[in-house]
């Protein structure tokens, strides 16, 4: 069995790990550092509930193999929180309905915090486009892209007052 | 219990074991797939083959990443025209580069519809030109497979989609290979024997098992897209959903027009066999021709005449076959400019 | 009255959890020596088991226990009258997927190497795979039980003389329709963990809609007394009624920790999801109308064929669904109902999203549309007219204490603009109308008995803590939140002050689960009742204290106070620990049973509910005529929900239920290999479920016909809404191009098949041409209720 002794970054931690280089980082980070927060619905790639980011990009974690991810940022959910503050889009998505069971939501909240870090200012279709590859069974995907388009907006309220501040 | 290391708290589809080397240069690269044999296989993003490794589909013993050569990584511009994409680029680097939509927009039109997001960030282009052939028996677990009996792709005798014959019709579902054909694409490969350069029409085989003119033991390094010189174009993909769904039908279309005719053309069908298939019987109606209603509609029918597509893939094949005149048409006149009418 | 909590659009009370990644789903769950359950399937669609071979995969180190067949012999299942499931199975096998043995072990590569070394030899015998072949070939039989030959349920009910209602008709019209099979595709897939102590007892925490009912199974295979089993629901990641019953894998998990007094988990793969299934049933349905010149209902007689697949699952009471709620939107005077579910040897149909309604619902709506075109009558208005009275008991029984139905009829079509495009839009471009109906919550429970549907125990700790216990699962739909929104409202505090613990057969009073809808009107009566009771207590308590009447009295924002001098009063907290000074420990119960049914006769124990939700919509299409493809623009859809207890979470239930009808309408459907019976799509890559790219813009509006069986006269708001989108999108396309798809989903092809033919001169119409001929039982005969004595006579 090929092992390797591995340093991940994972939300800013450094985690160093025996890892068996055909595991891939869903398991890693669910079995080994019980982030469970990344959900799983295929592990074939074809559902999005495993999305997380590397260097701020949204990935597969189920198709990606940590021994590949070594110096990476990599962002969970869990690691989405600052300062025990939720992020304006997991503050967004619970008050606009956007979680309903809840399976595909971590998925969901990463592919859009890449989206946003990208464009602060997606339109509804650009939403929807990065969301293209997350599916979710419950909600018809509305609520998800009110939850994301009022987040862009809380963003930039927030901005607005802290430029008007300096001004 | 030395395999308890494997897992501790979970459920889920797993890949198999295998051995890792992620060389740092061709040489080495090249050193390591020879030392294994048929028992290595290159990756690069692994949106394909890692679905397919743990459905069994594919067992290689030894994986061998190509992520970290350099040369794989460069996207270089020519200087008279013309650009040179590392075969390791991901189709999230090739969608964010202006440069390349505005004189491939065929090539920035595959891409923006190959899966979706996190795939496009992690697949690459050179993957996506190698991306295995696809079929409804052959694209299925384990378990699925060994129900049905193995198919001639994997493990058995026969090929159920036409069991009567020797062959496998696995189809080519890449969308940048039709693409890359219609732009007139020249692949580079380096193998034990040393560089080659292949048009990317040659780097394709109407087999379903044996789909590409390259040695296991080779490395696709990168892709040299020929200078703009007034071709224009543009792809049409068919699939059920707007997102996920790989291609059953992709059109590549690149014209290039001088006063008013059509000088130049090519039309290259893509997921309707087990290569890409340019169709120049549709090409020569086009050529030297005004590009009126009644030519395009004359090339569009010669398309869907010369492609067999099987129901092996999503819709029935009637249908895509069907389909195939139609986005030609629209390929077409999506090129026209003005549209005619 | 004006309320604080009821009506806003507060957020769910586990929303930012599961946004944070904190909510622990089942899979999730991890307990120290931990084993690894999975299980061998058959890869025969039917075949007898000869002989299975587990002493190599009992040796493979690693291996703690191997179970087949005759380790569980005992049949269960979710009805009483169906109990033909096998956790193993035992001599047979009837579908492709169908569970024969299974192995726990340290980790799962080492279970799936012993699955390996397990040997099964079967005996194939000939798969019948669709309806016909079923009803055709009696001399195969995939159950010993039955109505016939591979009929599973058979059933036949006359309300009124049906050939008199017809007579009384100027113009009678038959369609056939067909309603494919198609999945819940839940995004989390089925997972369970089980633990067996030292004590004898055993815990379950499994992703079920149903632990009252997995209990029971539980006890029923394993021959464990009932008060030494625990089961637990975790948060469901996706139910659509998929995991409302009994699972095989459910009760091997618990049987292997017992076996091996060590904790066992099983998470299914993604493909035996498709396995497991219980989704939509795929229904053939003819039809029959006769109508007066002004389109006025004068009789209906349908006939429904199921394809059940391979077990019995909730199928009785399916079948009698797809007869049952026809009834239930317009008045039908006279109206017969004949229904057949068969076995095939597929993945066990079951319970999906409107369960057994919305296939009998596409073929009323579609064939209402092609009647009113028939006599050159507006669709809207034809139905509008002959809208179901409430208070009213139907033809058959059903007692409609509210209808918000034509409120919603306005809405959408004022909104939508539908009369202005309706036949006016140019080639490929269409507007459909549909309405439906549904039910809150099924009148009688599974097994029947006179105890409550639902109870709640709330208790109140010194600090002013509530703490809401209730046998309710939360699936995503928030039946937690609904429970901390009523008591909050009744009890004068807020949401966040209450903790709520649900779905725990050890810890909860009995819910029966969430399932047709039941949750919001049962759980929420339940609470009203065991808050109203504490309130009287802090009431009574408050009322020495301040001295003031009781009955002035008022609870709101923490504080129980003076109507008159709101000044006047106390803390929530405060309130709380002069009661139980007063009083004792306080706690209390509250319970809600269904009103009873107005008439009992054989069949009757499907359709009754505590009320009916109404929905209709306008569903605006784009069809392209060179591709087929169908594009919805737009949907506007009304629904009466009786009250919105939560208008945010009413429309979400809304979206999704949009989302699940689109699907259904144009894409997602169940399909086998003809020979073998394997699944054609066990995936999420071929299996089509619209991604954000393909879901239209949805306007929705509330309708409040407050019900006086709701809380606070809330009803359903689950899964009513799917029901008119598939045939509102099939009627669409018909005024977008002009052919009629009777046969979902719509797919490009089939679209394309129906322009082919109207431009070679034929009707354009796709879907199935005729039904089986079968000896349909006697009618069960039943007298409608004393308004329906008379049918509309036939215009002069």
């Amino acid at each position: 069995m090929d092992v390797r002794l591995l340093t991940l970054n994972v939300n800013g931690e450094q985690h160093t790990l025996a890892v068996p280089v055909c595991k891939t980082l869903l398991e890693v980070l669910r079995e080994d550092l019980h982030l469970t927060g990344t959900k799983h619905g295929c592990e074939l790639g074809e559902c999005g509930a495993c999305t997380v980011l590397v260097d701020g990009e949204p990935i597969l974690s189920c198709l990606a193999l940590p021994i590949e991810l070594e110096g990476r940022e990599i962002l969970t959910i869990e690691g989405l929180m600052e300062g025990g503050r939720p992020h304006p889009l997991q503050i967004a998505f619970a008050e606009m309905g956007a979680v309903q069971c809840g399976y595909c939501t971590p998925g969901v909240v990463l592919s859009a915090k890449a989206l946003l870090d990208r464009n602060p200012m997606p339109t509804r279709q650009e939403i929807a486009e990065a969301l293209s590859g997350n599916l979710c069974r419950c909600t018809g995907y509305i609520q998800i892209l009110d939850a994301v388009e009022r987040a862009v907006a809380w963003v930039r309220e927030r901005r607005l007052i802290l430029e008007e501040g300096r001004s | 219990m030395s395999r308890r290391v494997l897992h501790d708290g979970g459920a889920m589809l797993r890949l198999p074991p295998f051995r890792y080397f992620a060389p740092r240069s061709l040489d080495e690269a090249l050193r390591i797939l020879s030392d294994h044999g048929s028992e290595a296989q290159i990756v690069a993003g692994g949106t394909d083959l890692y679905p397919k490794m743990k459905r069994r589909q594919i067992e290689p013993r030894v994986l061998v990443s190509v992520r970290r050569i350099p040369e794989l990584s460069r996207i270089v511009w020519a200087t008279h025209g013309g650009v040179t994409l590392g075969a390791g680029v991901t189709l999230a680097r090739v969608l964010a580069c202006e440069d390349l939509a505005i004189a491939y927009p065929a090539l920035a039109r595959a891409c923006a519809v190959i899966a979706h997001p996190p795939i496009r960030s992690m697949g690459t282009i050179g993957g996506n030109l190698c991306i295995d052939t696809r079929c409804t028996y052959y694209d299925q677990t384990f378990f699925w497979r060994e129900a049905l009996g193995f198919c001639l792709k994997k493990g058995g005798a026969i090929c159920p989609v036409a069991p009567g014959g020797t062959r496998c019709w696995a189809v080519s579902s890449s969308d940048g290979a039709p693409v890359m054909i219609a732009l007139g694409a020249v692949l580079h490969l380096i193998g034990p024997h040393g560089e080659r350069t292949i048009a990317a029409e040659e780097f394709y085989r109407d087999d379903g098992i044996q789909y590409l003119a390259k040695a296991p033991e080779e490395v696709l390094v990168e892709v040299t897209l020929p200078r703009e010189d007034g071709w224009k174009s543009t792809y049409w993909k068919l699939r059920r959903r707007g997102a996920i769904d790989f291609p059953v039908l992709g059109v590549a279309v690149a014209v290039r027009m001088e006063s008013g005719r059509c000088r130049d053309a090519r039309i290259v069908l893509g997921a309707v066999g087990s290569c890409p298939k340019r169709i120049r019987e549709a090409e020569n109606i086009l050529e030297g021709n005004r590009l009126e209603p009644d030519v395009i509609e004359g090339a569009a029918h010669a398309v869907s005449r010369a492609i067999r597509p099987l129901d092996n893939a999503d819709f029935l094949h009637l249908y895509r076959k069907r389909m195939a005149s139609v986005f030609t048409q629209r390929a077409l006149r999506e090129l026209t400019d003005p549209p005619p009418r | 009255m004006a309320f604080e909590i009821i009506g806003k659009p507060l957020p769910k009370i586990d929303a930012l959890p599961k946004c944070t990644g904190e909510t622990r789903y089942a899979d999730d769950l991890q307990l120290p020596r931990m084993l690894y359950a999975k299980i061998l399937r058959s890869p025969h669609a039917h075949a007898r088991i000869r002989r299975i071979e587990v002493s190599r995969a009992r040796a493979l180190p690693g291996v703690h226990a191997v179970l087949t067949g005759c380790d569980l012999p005992t049949r269960f299942g979710i009805l009483p009258v169906s109990q033909d499931e096998e956790a193993l199975c035992v001599e047979k096998v009837r579908f492709v997927g169908d569970p024969v043995a299974a192995v726990a072990a340290t980790d799962e590569w080492i279970a799936e190497e012993a699955l390996r070394l397990i040997e099964v030899e079967y005996e194939p015998l000939p798969a019948l795979l669709t309806l016909e072949e079923a009803l055709r070939e009696s001399s195969v039989r995939i159950h010993d039980y039955g109505d016939g030959p591979n009929i599973h349920k058979m059933v036949s009910l006359e309300f009124g003389d049906v050939e008199e209602g017809f007579a009384q008709a100027d113009y009678v019209r038959e369609d056939i329709f067909f309603y494919a099979g198609s999945t819940h595709l839940p995004l989390e897939q089925h997972a369970a963990v089980a633990h067996y102590g030292p004590d004898g007892k055993l815990t379950l925490w499994s992703s079920t809609q149903t632990p009252h009912y997995v209990h029971r199974a539980l006890a029923k295979v394993l021959g464990l007394p009932p008060s030494h089993i625990r089961v637990i629901a975790t948060p469901v990641g996706g139910g659509f009624g998929g995991k409302s019953e009994p699972f095989s894998h459910e009760i091997v998990v618990a049987k292997l920790a017992m076996l091996t007094g060590r904790p066992v988990k099983i998470t299914l793969t993604r493909e035996e999801v498709f396995y497991v299934h219980r989704g939509r049933h795929p229904v053939l349905m003819w039809i029959r109308t006769g109508v007066r010149r002004d389109g006025t209902i004068t009789a209906m007689h349908v006939r429904s064929f199921l394809d059940g697949g391979a077990y019995g699952s909730y199928g009785v009471a399916t079948t009698y669904y797809t007869g049952a709620l026809q009834t239930v939107t317009y008045k039908i005077p006279r109206y017969k109902f004949e229904g057949v579910r068969v076995f095939t040897n597929k993945p066990p149909c079951g319970p999906k999203r409107g369960h057994g309604t919305p296939q009998p619902r596409f073929a009323l709506e579609v064939h209402l549309d092609k009647i009113a075109e028939d006599l050159g009558l507006d669709p809207v208005e034809m139905r509008r007219r002959q809208i179901v009275e409430a208070p009213s008991l139907t033809v058959n029984w059903l007692r409609i204490s509210s209808c918000g139905l034509r409120a919603c009829i306005d809405r959408v079509v004022e909104a939508s603009g539908f009369r202005e495009k309706f036949r006016r839009l140019p080639f490929g471009q269409g507007v459909g109308f549909a309405c439906s109906a549904y039910l809150s919550g099924a009148g009688l429970p599974i097994y029947w008995n006179d105890m409550p549907h639902s109870g709640v125990h709330i208790k109140i700790d010194r600090g002013g803590g509530v703490t809401v216990f209730c046998g309710s699962t939360d699936i995503g739909q928030g039946s937690d939140s609904i429970l901390a929104y009523i008591v909050a409202e009744v009890l004068g505090i807020l949401p966040q002050d209450i903790r709520v613990v649900t779905a725990d057969t050890d810890l909860t009073p009995v819910d029966l689960g969430s399932y047709s809808s039941r949750v919001t009107v049962m759980t929420g009566n339940a609470a009203v009742e065991a808050a109203e009771k504490l309130r009287r207590l802090l009431f009574r308590a408050a009322a020495e204290r301040l001295d003031v009447p009781e009955e002035q009295l008022m609870a709101r924002a923490r504080r129980i106070f003076d109507r008159a001098d709101p000044q006047r009063g106390l803390d929530f907290a405060e309130a709380a620990q002069l009661a139980e000074a007063r009083f004792g420990t306080l706690g209390a119960v509250g319970s809600y049973k269904p009103p009873q049914s107005p008439r009992r006769y054989k069949g009757a124990g499907v359709g009754p509910s505590p009320s009916y939700s109404y929905s209709a919509c306008v569903v605006q299409v784009d069809v392209d005529p060179e591709t087929g493809f169908v594009r919805v623009e737009k949907v506007w859809i009304a629904h009466d929900v009786g009250r919105a207890i939560n208008p945010r979470l009413v429309e979400g239930q809304i979206h999704g239920s949009v989302y699940m009808g689109l699907g259904e309408a144009l894409m997602e459907e169940q399909t086998f290999r003809s020979r073998l019976g394997l699944h054609k799509a066990p995936s999420m890559l071929d299996y089509k479920s619209p991604t954000p790219l393909e879901m239209p813009e949805v306007e929705c509006f509330l309708i409040e016909a407050e019900d006086p069986n709701g809380p606070f006269g809330a009803k359903e708001a689950g899964q009513g809404p799917l029901l008119p989108i598939p045939p509102a999108v099939a009627n669409a396309v018909y005024d977008a191009v002009g052919v009629r798809i009777d046969e979902l989903p719509i797919t490009p092809e089939k679209v394309l098949r129906g322009l082919n033919d109207k431009a070679r001169g034929g009707s354009g119409r796709v879907g199935p041409k005729s039904i089986p001929s079968l000896a349909w039982p006697e009618p069960i005969r039943v007298e409608p209720p004393p308004e329906w004595r008379d049918v509309p006579t036939r215009s002069s």
